[in-house]
């Protein structure tokens, strides 16, 4: 029971941190229809900037929550300026091109963050500065919980809330809305699509900087390439949850990290990578508009 | 796309291209430097592997990122075969009648084997709208390099060594010219008919009672054959298999051949193939100087900046014969 609980607590933790580069997917895919590639190389750049930043300003020297909230805000502002340029370089002039184009595009864009980040920042691991601790540990028993990963959950609930007010509450989201609905019929309303779909990209790589942050605190190796595989499962999470859907990628995230925790915990960890994706062969045949997403029309 | 009829005036140049192949087998080999014919051999295979891509990507207008799955798939199949099942037959290699039909034997199984994984890792994912197959494709490649390396009998971590030596030339080129001339009769059939439609615009094929799933299917299926075909001929000329030589990159280099050479250009896909095989050898020194990996740099910046300023690539869709064809228009009027 106290195993199952230590699992419960590491796949929410590792769940939660699907959730925030998932987010960013699954609103990129509602607006523009596009798998945005090099979406988990944000993700990657934001654990970079967060680590250059904690150097620059000797934040490990007194680690405390402030220390942790300045990476945060780092990683999340630069990050929004690389998914702005991202979208305004690479993809906004593809607009009216063949889906194709857009995906190779995309893939491409991928593909130079990873390789010029090995150029940049060197191809072997780096270590990520502890910029935050709690000595105690709760427990209670046996059970010993890492407040670290208590934070990181914290955290991301909190992104959550925020990412979920701004979309339903503000007058931003509700633009986003309109946009994913339609572009022409939310231009025709006087809704600055163009403007609308950039703030979608920052938002959605804020939120993945934040996620590279925050897994640095709990994995402090990281690499340039470490954006490929979370990114990707996040992904599978986004489409787990009904692709487009906030509410289905923040469920399909944790279904994902607490199963792959599980398979981890009880004895098969080679087959981890390969759950994923054998998760998501299983839902584009049993269920491909996910758990909560609506089926979609394709109207000519 | 005009209809081509099957018949002698079409099947000549095909006939004429196997011809020289095989003339050029006897010139080449042995008297070629071994550094410059390896790079011919390899340009050869990623010919091949570009123009089956170019049938999924360029013709049906499915992204697929899976093709050096699909090559380790036939690569291993075929090796195995070769290093483990005929071990005791290594005197079937050396007989000279025997050896070609066994190899040609063994290509075709590699290339089916291939195609069935293509077909299982196609339909759940093509049955739907959407780009689903570049993600599943995706992570087919890595599960592939995660099971490879985790079976001893194929070699593990360690990499598969001791294949023996069954690739030259006339199988390569000879090949390239099959895949060609089976791609080329393809999209100017009925069925190619469909693949084109699909690509154009997928909701207008099927009103007009295109069975869309199963011309994607068709498709990816066909080209993952050539993929196994291409990689147990890279098996048994490089001799040696490991996981990582079938890494994404090697998928994301066939990737580039497509889009350069033009998406739905043939021509295109083998000038390509021929281009970057060489590019990536003169690459070579500045690498080793550097010690840096700019290639996969370059690429992408490469990809971006065709993808922005010329998506249709070298060739866009036109072929070699349709140069000759607008001349010999141009001096009937």
């Amino acid at each position: 029971m106290i195993e199952f609980i230590q699992h419960l607590v590491n796949g929410l933790s590792l769940g939660s941190i699907y959730a925030l580069i998932a987010l960013g997917y699954t609103m990129v895919f509602g607006i523009l229809q596009l798998i945005n590639f090099a979406h988990g190389d944000v993700y990657m750049l934001g654990a970079f900037i967060g680590m250059y930043t904690s150097r620059l300003l000797h934040l490990d020297q007194n680690p405390s929550f402030g220390a942790l909230c300045i990476a945060l805000l780092a990683a999340m502002i630069g990050c929004a300026v690389v998914g702005f340029l991202i979208e305004r370089i690479a993809y906004r002039p593809l607009r009216k091109s063949p889906r194709i184009n857009l995906l190779i595009t995309a893939v491409g864009v991928s593909l130079f963050i990873e390789f010029s980040g090995q150029l940049l920042f060197g191809a072997d691991p780096k270590f990520f500065p502890q910029i935050f601790q709690i000595h105690q540990e709760f427990s209670y028993g046996e059970l010993k919980i890492n407040p670290l990963q208590m934070m990181v959950l914290l955290i991301s609930v909190i992104l959550m809330v925020v990412l979920q007010t701004i979309i339903y509450k503000s007058r931003w989201g509700r633009a986003m809305r309109a946009a994913s609905f339609s572009h022409d019929l939310a231009s025709l309303m006087g809704i600055p699509t163009d403007r609308v779909i950039s703030f979608t990209f920052m938002l959605g790589s804020a939120l993945a900087g934040a996620a590279g942050v925050l897994v640095g605190l709990i994995y402090p190796k990281i690499e340039p390439l470490m954006g490929v595989m979370p990114g990707l499962k996040a992904f599978v999470a986004a489409v787990l949850g009904g692709i487009g859907n906030v509410t289905g990628a923040v469920v399909g995230a944790l279904l994902l990290g607490l199963s792959e925790t599980f398979l981890v915990g009880y004895g098969y960890p080679t087959f981890r990578d390969a759950l994923a994706f054998a998760l998501l062969i299983l839902i584009l045949l049993f269920r491909p508009n996910g758990l909560f997403g609506s089926k979609r029309t394709d109207k000519v | 796309m005009k209809p081509v009829r099957f018949g002698f005036k079409t099947l000549w140049p095909w006939l004429a291209a196997l011809v020289a192949v095989v003339i050029m087998h006897f010139v080449l080999t042995d008297r070629l430097d071994a550094y410059f014919f390896t790079i011919l051999m390899y340009a050869g295979i990623n010919a091949i592997l570009a123009s089956s891509l170019n049938l999924v990507s360029g013709f049906t207008g499915q992204f697929s990122m899976g093709h050096a799955g699909f090559m380790s798939v036939g690569g291993y199949f075929s090796a195995y075969i070769t290093t483990v099942v005929l071990a005791s037959h290594a005197d079937l290699f050396a007989d000279p009648v025997l050896a070609p039909l066994v190899f040609g034997g063994i290509l075709v199984a590699s290339g089916l084997v291939s195609a069935g994984m293509g077909y299982l890792v196609g339909l759940p994912s093509l049955r739907l709208k959407g780009d689903y197959l570049a993600i599943v494709t995706l992570g087919f490649g890595e599960i592939i390099r995660v099971v490879v390396l985790n079976v001893d009998t194929i070699g593990g971590a360690r990499g598969m060594a001791g294949i023996p030596a069954l690739s030259s030339f006339a199988w390569v080129y000879g090949t390239l010219v099959i895949t060609l001339f089976v791609v080329w009769r393809l999209i100017h059939s009925q069925q190619g008919r469909a693949f084109l439609a699909v690509r154009e615009d997928e909701i207008a094929a099927e009103a007009m009672g295109v069975n869309t799933t199963s011309a994607k299917v068709r498709a990816f299926a066909t080209g993952a054959f050539f993929a196994g075909v291409a990689g147990a001929l890279f098996a048994h000329y490089l001799r040696y298999l490991n996981p990582a030589t079938f890494d994404f990159n090697r998928s994301f280099e066939v990737i580039i051949m497509v889009v350069l050479g033009g998406m739905g250009s043939l021509t295109g896909s083998v000038v390509a193939a021929i281009f970057l095989t060489i590019l990536k050898e003169l690459l070579r020194p500045l690498q080793e100087l550097t010690r840096l990996d700019f290639r996969m740099v370059i690429y992408s910046v490469l990809l971006i900046v065709l993808m922005l300023n010329r998506p249709n690539g070298l060739f866009g869709t036109r072929e070699v014969s349709d140069f000759f064809r607008k001349k010999r228009k141009g001096a009937a009027s």
